[in-house]
């Protein structure tokens, strides 16, 4: 079982308790009505579905029951880290080249 | 078509004639002053189970409160409850039979084993909160007994060590394919809270988890 950091409960859970909440860092457009049909289909359809690095939401729902970002690899499946929801992309992500 | 939507009519004129029935009693009985008895029913009345090491026993019934506020009302809402809402995460606080229980960064569930509803505690707070009375939605399980850890872990996922689950640890998390709020209320003691309607799910899998875990 994978073991995922809760930033809010601060501690490693088994993921048995939380739930996969698509990619992070999709920005809303402060005017949606105004926005052109090509934008709203990237805004609205288009993910990065990458192979490799991942930026992503999840949500603690069967324990703090928070949303949170956690960056995971698509490849190995493994999670490099977990930050709370509001807070930037990390620049630097621990034990990963490039 | 149209002997389908007579059927329907009927139904609705059927369901209006109950109706009136009904009022007309409440009518009578507010005349004559009976008052209405209502018999509670408890989810595990009766049902307890003992294996070698540990015993599944349902609680008896509790005041509940789900808890939302931020920060800046925690003071106010500790001081009328008499319990000051812990902080940090998987913590609880208990006095004078009152639980206080960590759920995630702004959430407490409050419970009250003494007959005092906190409902009525929060209502005097001014600062901004939301309390909602659960107290009739949970059913609360003890597991007791030197095999309580062992049998818990039978379907809950977590690390219920003491060195990482001790006395007081309390969290939200599941068992079986049932959402629960774990508490640890001594070495040998955990108390669960399900949903009423999970509680014979609940209820059976600690019985046969503490059958295993005697074994
Ligand atoms: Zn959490």
């Amino acid at each position: 079982m994978l073991l995922i950091r809760c930033p809010y409960c601060e501690e490693e859970r088994p993921e048995l308790e939380f739930r996969n909440a698509g990619e992070a860092h999709v920005a809303r457009p402060a005017d949606i009505a105004a926005i052109s049909d090509e934008d709203f289909e990237a805004f609205f359809f288009i993910r990065s579905n990458p192979k490799g690095i991942i930026y992503e939401r999840w949500r603690h729902i069967h324990g703090c029951a928070r949303f949170f970002n956690a960056v995971r690899d698509t490849v190995s499946d493994k999670f490099v880290m977990t930050y709370k929801a509001g807070e930037p992309k990390p620049k630097k992500l621990p034990g990963v080249a490039k | 078509m149209v002997k389908g939507s007579q059927g329907v009519k009927s139904v609705q004129g059927a369901k209006n004639v109950q109706r009136t029935k009904r009022v007309q009693a409440a009518k009578k009985e507010a005349q004559t002053g009976d008052a209405v008895t209502v018999e509670r029913r408890e989810a595990l009345a009766g049902r307890v189970f003992s294996a070698a090491g540990v015993t599944v026993t349902p609680l008896p019934p509790a005041e509940r409160v789900s808890l939302r506020a931020p920060e800046d009302s925690v003071a106010a809402l500790s001081r009328a409850l008499g319990v000051t809402l812990p902080a940090k995460p998987k913590t609880s606080a208990a006095k004078a039979g009152r639980l206080a229980f960590w759920l995630g960064p702004d959430e407490w569930m409050v419970i009250d084993e003494g007959g005092k509803d906190p409902l009525a505690d929060c209502a005097r707070v001014k600062a901004l909160h939301s309390a909602v009375g659960i107290s009739h939605r949970n059913v609360a399980i003890a597991v007791t007994g030197p095999a309580c850890e062992a049998t818990v872990s039978a379907g809950c996922p977590q690390d219920l060590s003491l060195a990482v689950f001790p006395v007081g640890a309390v969290s939200r998390t599941v068992l079986g394919k049932a959402e629960i709020v774990l508490y640890r209320a001594a070495e040998d003691s955990f108390r669960i809270e399900c949903w009423r309607s999970f509680s014979d799910y609940v209820f059976t899998f600690l019985s046969e988890a503490a059958r295993d875990a005697a074994a």
